[in-house]
Formats: C-alpha cells, structure tokens, sequence
C-alpha cells in the first residue's frame, strides 16, 4: 500500500520521534505517517477561516430573523432587510452582508442541544459528543495533523493559528497533543504595529537577534554533547523553526502596514454608540476583529491551513441590545471585506469561511430582572454560515420554527458541518487518529464521537 | 547559517561536554545494590556497556528536578558542589525527601493522574477540586503507606467538599459502572481495560455498580455512597485474576474490591506503583508503558521489577523508601550520554535518559532565577481560584486554574488519567518563540531586580558569570565559555545587555530545558 520508506529524519521532522522516540507508540506514529501519505481525496479547499464568535450569537439577530414573531422575539430588529439573492433575509443591521449573499450560504438547523459554554463549545469545535475518555482534537487540530507539517505544509508561520487568544473552553489539540495546539498570536492588529507574542519585538534589530543566536549556539554545550540524540535533534529543529519566523520571513505576515489604508479601514472601523438606539451613526478607530479578518486572509495567502478568529463578547445576557448595536456593524464590516477581499485576490474558490458560534440565544428576549432584555443561551438550533473552499453561496440550509426555538427542518449537527469542511479539504473521513489508548478511532466525528448524523451538506458542496 | 558558521572554540567545548559526565563513581549504599547488580547484569547479558557516572553537576540539578521539581538555587548547587563528604549525594536524596515542594511537586503529579480539574470535562468545582488536592498533598507530605492511600480513595464515602477522598469518584468522566471500573484499573492497576476482553471488564464493573451520586441543597455539593436502592449489577462479581464471589447485598461491593487488590501477593496492584515509581525516576517503565501492563507487553528486566516490588511490600508501601532506593542507585546516577550505540541501552537503562522540563518546573524555574512571579487564573471567579503573588506552578491545585505559558508549554489537561498526558517529548516552535524572542520571557530578564543586582554595572566577569551559571544551570562556566562570554561582550556596546543576553542564551540552552 505505501512504498514510502520512513527514515528517521522524516520521523523527526514529522515530530514522531520524541525524547527517547516516545511521544507516540512506534505503530500509532506509523499510522499517521501512513494516513499522512496517502494520496489526497481531490480537495477543493486548502484553508479554512473560521469566525469563532465566542459566547454565543443570537441567530434571530443575525442570520435567522423572525420579525413576524413579535416584539418579544424581535426586540430592536423587526425589519430584516433582502439580500442579493432572492428570497433569502438577514438582519437589518448586516446591510453588507446582505450585499455578499451570493457568496455564502446559511445553515440555520443547526443543533446539538447543550446549553453549557463549555460542552457547547467542545461538540461544535470537535464535532463529538462530551463522555469517555479521551478528549477529542478540535477541528483545527485535525486539519493540522492532515494539512500541517505532517501533510507537506512547508510554510514558517504554524499551520493552526489563532487570533488572537486560544479558544481557552478545553484543550483544543485533545489526544492528539501539544505538537497540534493552536498558535495563538497575542497582542492586537488593531494598534500601530501588530506585536505577535515571540516573532515581532521591538528593541531588538535583526542584527542583534542573530548575535544573539549566535550566541546561544555557541553556549548550548549540551546540544554539543550529544548530537545525534533524537530529543536534541527535535529541539534544535524546533529553535531552527522558531528562527525561521523571527529573522525570516515568517514575521511579514504579521505587518499589516504593507497593506493600503483603504483597505484596512473597509474591514472596519468601531461604532460609536451615541446614547439612544436613534442616535446616528459615527466610527472611530480599526476594529480589532477586522483587522483580524485582514491578517486571516495574508495568513491564508502564505498557505496556513487553518486560522481561527476568536471574536468575543456574544454572550449578551443582559444590555443585549445595546451590544448588538456595537458588534453587528463590526461583524458585517469585516466579514463582508474578508468575503470580497478573498475572492479579489482569487482565494475565495479555496478558503473556507465558516462563521459561528457555540450555540444560539434564547429567541424570547428576556424582559424580566435580572436580565432586562438580554438573551440566554440556546443550543437547541442556531446558525452557521459558511462561504468558500467548495461550500455554494446563495443557499440556505434547514429553518427553524416561526419563533427560532426548534429545528423544523433539516436538522444539522457539528460533525455533519465539521465533516463537510474535512471532505471539501480531502481529509479521508476513515483515516485514523493516533491517540494514547492506540483505539481505532477514525477523523469523522460523527463516527468518532457517537453524535447522530443527519448527513453531510451535499445540498451546498 | 547555523552550521556554517561554528567557530574552533564550539569544538573544543563540545569536547569538554564530554567531562561533564564523567566522574568517579562514588559507592552506592548497599541496601541499592541489588538494583545496580540486576541491571548491570542484564547489560552484561545483552552486551551494551553502560554509561559512565554522573558528575556531581549534573547530579545536583538532576535530583533537584526529579524529587521536588524545582531548580537548585546558586547558593544550594555552590554548597553541594563544595561538600567533600563522600556519602553527599545520600545526604541530599535525604534532604529533598524531606522537603515541602516533594508534597508539591508530586501532589501536582497525581492531581495529573487523578484528574483534579474543577472545569470541563471533569467538572469537579473548585473548593471539591481544591481539598482534593489537599486531602492527596497531605498524605504524600505524611508519606502515608500507599495501600492507605488506595483504600481510602476506593472505599470514600461522604460531601465532595467534606470528604476529599470522594471526589476520586467523581473525576472520572464516564459515571457509568463500567467507566468506573476502567478508571480504578487505569490508576492502581496499572493496565487499560481496553485491552481486556469483554467478560473480564464485566466481571469487575459489578463491584462498581452501586456507586450514587447525589445531589444536595447546597450548591454544588454531591455525594458519593454505597447506593443500597441501586440494584447490584448481578449477584456475583469477578475479580480481575478470575475468581468469582457472590456479594451480599449489603455489603459495599467496593470494600470487597479493595480487600482483594490490596490483598498481599495481589498480582497487580505493588506491581503497578512500583513499576510507576520506576518510570518517574528513570523516564521508562520496566512494563512501558506503566499504564499498560498486559501479558503481550513483558517487563523488559522482570527480576528488577521483583525486587521493587519485595522491597516495597516489604517496607508497607512505604513509596518515600522506594525513592530513596532508586534514587541512591548506580543506575540512577549513570550519565545521560550512552556510552553505546546500542538501539536496547534505552529500554534496558544503560544511561538516564534526557526528558524535557515539565510546564510547570519550567517557568518555576525561570522565576527563580529571575525572582519573578507569574499570574495564575481561573475562568470560575470562585473562592479557592485567586491564586497569590508568590505562588508556584507546581504547587497549582487544580488544572483549570493556569496561565498561558502552561498551557503553550504542555501541562497536563488533566482529561484521560494516562501518563502519557503528562508527557511533552516534541518541542514546538511556537513554545521556542515563546522562550527566545516573547514579551513575557524577555520581561522577566530585563525586570528581574535579582538578575540586575547580580550582574551589576560593570563587565560580566569571574564570579558573575559563576553564580549566573551557577543559578542557571547549577554549575560553573567552562574556560571556553568564560571565552565566548568575554568576546560576546568585547562587541557589544551595551554591557549590561550583554550580561542579560547570556543569561537569556543560557535559559534557551538544550541544558536548561532538559533534564539530563
């Protein structure tokens, strides 16, 4: 089946050998060398771009408006306004959005039915359901295990990438372990200079970073000392590596001043809220989500497989309003660029962009104390939207009922959309996982986890 | 560049690494000799010369790391190196033994493997997580005889909050009977319950069919018992090594559980720890992995295995004595560099294997040296997760209570109960950016009074370069590199940089960040 002859230099490249060539059982690291270097599925996708808006959206707000429901479903937003395909409203307040429909689809039956941030976050990262032992990878890790260094990435910048903090819910590499961990960028694209936590420092030049390497080469007698140990070899690669973005190339990615203010000023600028809900409109600065947004698509020019933008603050149990009135207009700005931006530098046909969160809010605006107008949390249906990388645009997927409690049709769990992503990636949905108790668990989740499936998305692929 | 530019001098100190594990043997107290004499013989036998000893160096930072998970300080390595008492290295495996970060550091260790987490997915909360942790600390610091210690986490009873012990029960993910007994098999048993068939997982989740959980007025408060309302699985239960009993219904089926397992001759249970103790000091089980210890996965040297058993049930588990022996052992004094190519050394322990520092013991140590502190925190706002100023990642009680620099670096998540977890081989560039080039690392040097008021203002030289090594890597610089450290400063401009830049080079060294 596989003619490759496994050296061990590729072992330690692919990060298989650890201290002592232990970090995997010797035929768990075969394995996934073997599922590495199986011939790809016909992948229309190379990337993902995932909009994590953490805390939980409220789908009526967003993507699933009922504004013949009532005030008390609707609260502020009873006018959804159409979009540039026919038949298919979104909320008043993501009028460019609207304007990009074509480009995506919405998938409004989603479903899993926790209301706990925590499980909540796990099933529709992970795609399985919480219970045994193992916790599973999040689908970024996947993706990294398949698409990253393992699967012939050679890009610097690491093949999970989130921006800027981690998910922080559970442990997204689950049992695939810490090599398959999200790196999380830190610091803010918003302000003048993007300070990624350990490529871009100030104080020290290029010349003084080298010195310094130098100099360390020249102290690490112990690295000297044993050679040709594999725990040695795989630190050094890995300083090598972190070289690699700090001198090389690797840190241009993060330097948005290459790019033209226009541009970055069109992935949004913050709303200033005046007051009363009537108030006009005013911007001030970049907001930091898109310019978020615009570092995610420089990332996914380089080739990085999987970025994440960790967009939080949508846990609005009380003042959700007024929160709305904050976040959507940064939400449509800078997703709609991101859209546009892709598809005029020809990414769009190869990046995913999946956008959601853990579950949806209660569609029944919360009146009494001590909520006063906030939503609570709601996984018994929520939205997802996806555009790019194979998915179709213009689409919408499942409804809900006339008050956005209960899926009416076309329920859909995580692992159906995590498993369309590996599928339209050309992950093989049977190829194993290596983990610790060495069981045979396989990439698709729904099979992984025991979730019901209710099918892949063929409808939009 | 790397390779194209090493100058003679690199040549000549990876020559004098060379010396820096070597030394003269010192005697081993006798009652190790046995270890010393089973695995010399077994290395005889396969023809693989061992590796020489280790220099007093290296060992001081070595058992430093290994018994209390914390660095020496310039002044502890100093005071050892100077001893000429030739029983020092015995008289400082009695020292750490007694030491407080030993309750810390291996509390840390078991909270790992018991999963002591107040969040997803264990969910304990945090003041059940945090006696917990206090309830195990105690018993290790009281180095109370580790039978004890089985029985009391199998048969508890009581509140999560009242009685720590429970929570053994309740930081298992899986609930159900069978879930239970994997999760007992794992932990005292030292095998997964995968590899078992059917019947024989059966036959032992009967014991666990009658485990409740209750919950109560109080917020968060649960209680684990001997559900009598609970119909035993079936009305006879069998052990793991085969025989059948027939419970009576009401009797705990847990208690009779814990009898046979702790029963002595017990094919299991003084097998596992002894083959963990083993594994912690010496990076390899005998039975690797020592969780999972089956018929087809033999113990690469069963003769040594049977001495740490006799010894240890002939102690009455005594698992400080069990340190105390293998630690005095020659084995565990060998050199970390193999003085053999041969591809068995490892599994046979012909040298100590190399093994990275934990998340944890890292940044402690980077505190240390730079005598700075680091934030700790929990997503509960709680009572019990507002961690103090001085507090030290080991000493942590509860793994939903971190920081990102443990998360980036591979602490345990504290999901799965295998040792594996805890494991952390590969090092990832993201975690080498994070040490060569973050905001937070380049703070702690450039903040650090302590590394100020050593280095001082003036040139780093003679004794300030002694006690940088001496903080940092528990020993004193070679020439040569009093040599590369005397040039690197000749170019540089700024001289008090050029003292932090060698303490920045020396944290990011492979003999720093290893033990070895």
């Amino acid at each position: 089946m596989n003619t490759h002859t496994i050296t061990r230099r590729d072992m330690i490249k692919h990060g298989l050998i650890g201290a002592a060539g232990l970090c995997l059982s010797g035929s768990a690291a075969l394995r996934a060398l073997a599922a590495t270097r199986q011939p790809g599925r016909a992948a229309k996708a190379k990337s993902v771009i995932q909009i994590w808006l953490s805390g939980g959206p409220s789908h009526i707000d967003t993507f699933d408006p009922k504004p013949e429901a009532g005030v008390d479903y609707c609260g502020l937003y009873r006018k959804p306004i159409e979009t540039n395909v026919s038949g298919m409203r979104i909320c008043e307040m993501l009028p460019l959005l609207a304007k990009q429909a074509d480009k995506y689809s919405i998938i409004r039956g989603m479903t899993h039915g926790s209301d706990a941030h925590e499980t909540a976050t796990y099933m529709t990262q992970t795609g399985s359901a919480p219970g045994g032992r193992l916790v599973y990878p999040s689908a970024g890790a996947v993706v990294s295990l398949f698409k990253g260094y393992d699967g012939g990435y050679q890009g610097q910048i690491p093949p999970y990438v989130t921006l800027t903090e981690p998910l922080g819910r559970f442990d997204e590499a689950g049992f695939l372990g810490t090599r398959y961990r999200p790196f999380a960028t830190g610091g803010d694209p918003a302000q003048s200079r993007f300070i990624v936590e350990g490529v871009v420092t100030e104080g020290l030049t290029n010349k003084q970073q080298l010195e310094r390497r130098e100099l360390l080469h020249k102290l690490d007698r112990l690295k000297h000392a044993l050679p040709r140990n594999p725990a040695m070899e795989a630190f050094v690669h890995s300083q090598d590596q972190a070289y690699d973005m700090i001198v090389g190339d690797g840190a241009k990615a993060f330097d948005l001043s290459e790019e033209n203010d226009a541009l970055r000023d069109r992935y949004g600028r913050a709303v200033v809220v005046q007051g009363s809900p009537s108030a006009q409109t005013t911007f001030g600065g970049r907001t930091t989500f898109g310019q978020c947004c615009l570092v995610a698509r420089r990332l996914v020019e380089r080739g990085v497989p999987f970025v994440t933008i960790k967009y939080p603050g949508w846990d609005t149990h009380k003042d959700h309003f007024a929160e709305m009135k904050r976040k959507l207009p940064e939400l449509d700005q800078g997703m709609s660029t991101l859209l546009q931006d892709l598809a005029e530098h020809g990414l769009l046909e190869s990046t995913i962009v999946w956008c959601g969160g853990e579950f949806g809010r209660t569609p029944r605006v919360m009146m009494e104390a001590p909520w006063n107008g906030g939503r609570g949390h709601w996984g018994r249906a929520f939205s997802a939207v996806v555009a790019g990388g194979g998915f179709k645009g213009g689409q919408v997927v499942g409804a809900t009922d006339a008050w956005g409690e209960e899926v009416k049709d076309r329920p859909v769990s995580p692992s159906d959309l995590i498993g369309s992503v590996y599928e339209l990636l050309g992950i093989d949905p049977e190829a194993r996982l290596p983990n610790p108790d060495g069981m045979d668990i396989r990439v698709m989740p729904a099979r992984a986890g025991g979730v019901p499936s209710n099918g892949l998305l063929r409808e939009i692929m | 560049m790397k390779t194209s530019v090493i100058p003679a001098v690199i040549l000549v100190a990876a020559l004098a690494g060379a010396s820096l594990h070597a030394a003269p043997a010192t005697p081993a107290p006798s009652q190790s000799s046995e270890i010393d004499r089973l695995v010399f013989s077994r290395l005889e036998q396969l023809g693989i010369q061992p590796a020489n000893p280790c220099s007093d160096e290296v060992f001081v930072r070595r058992v430093f790391l290994d018994v209390i998970g914390t660095l020496p300080t310039a002044q502890e390595a100093r005071r050892f190196l100077s001893d000429a008492n030739p029983n020092k290295r015995g008289m400082l495996i009695e020292q750490l033994l007694r030491r407080d970060e030993f309750a810390d550091y291996w509390a840390m260790k078991w909270g790992n493997l018991l999963r002591i987490k107040s969040e997803f997915p264990i969910n304990l909360w945090p003041n059940a997580a945090q006696s917990y942790h206090q309830w195990i600390r105690s018993s290790i610091r009281e180095n109370m005889p580790f039978d004890r210690f089985a029985r009391e986490l199998l048969t508890a009873s009581g509140s999560n909050m009242r009685k720590p012990q429970v929570n053994f029960y309740r930081a298992i993910r899986n609930r159900a009977p069978e879930g239970i007994a994997s999760a007992v098999a794992l932990t005292f048993m030292g095998t997964r319950t995968e590899s078992w068939p059917a019947e024989k997982l059966a036959g032992m989740t009967v014991f666990f069919s009658r485990v409740g959980y209750k919950t109560t007025a109080e917020w968060k408060e649960e209680i684990v018992c001997f559900d009598l309302t609970k119909p035993p699985g079936s009305a006879s239960a069998t052990f793991p090594d085969g025989t059948t009993l027939k419970l009576s219904p009401v009797q705990d089926p847990r208690a009779v559980f814990a009898d046979w397992l702790l029963k002595p001759g017990n094919p299991w249970f003084a097998r596992a720890i002894a083959n963990r103790v083993w594994y912690w000091l010496l990076g390899r089980g005998i039975i690797h992995e020592p969780d999972d210890i089956r018929p087809d996965n033999p113990a690469d040297n069963p003769e040594l295995l049977d001495c740490l058993e006799r010894e240890l049930v002939a102690s009455e588990y005594d698992i400080k004595n069990l340190f105390r022996l293998i630690l005095n052992s020659r084995i565990y004094q060998l050199s970390s560099a193999p003085a053999d190519n041969n591809p068995q050394g490892e599994a046979a322990f012909a040298f100590y294997p190399m093994r990275r520092l934990e998340a944890e013991v890292l940044i402690d140590a980077i505190n240390q040296i730079t005598g700075t502190t680091e934030k700790y925190v929990s997503r509960i706002p709680e009572p019990f997760t507002y961690m103090p100023e001085e507090q030290r990642a080991i000493a942590l009680s509860d793994a939903s209570i971190s920081s990102s620099f443990l998360e980036l670096f591979g602490r345990s998540p504290r999901d799965t109960g295998l040792e594996s977890e805890q494991r952390n081989p590969v090092p990832t560039a993201a975690q080498q950016l994070h040490l060569l080039n973050s905001s937070h690392v380049r703070g702690k040097l450039e903040q650090s009074a302590a590394l100020r008021a050593m280095l001082g203002n003036s040139r780093v030289s003679g004794n300030v370069l002694d006690e940088l090594y001496l903080a940092i890597l528990s020993r004193l610089p070679t020439s040569e590199e009093r040599g590369v450290v005397q040039a690197y400063q000749r170019a540089s401009e700024n001289r008090q940089g050029a003292g932090l830049d060698v303490a920045w080079a020396l944290i990011n060294s492979a003999e720093f960040q290893f033990r070895h």
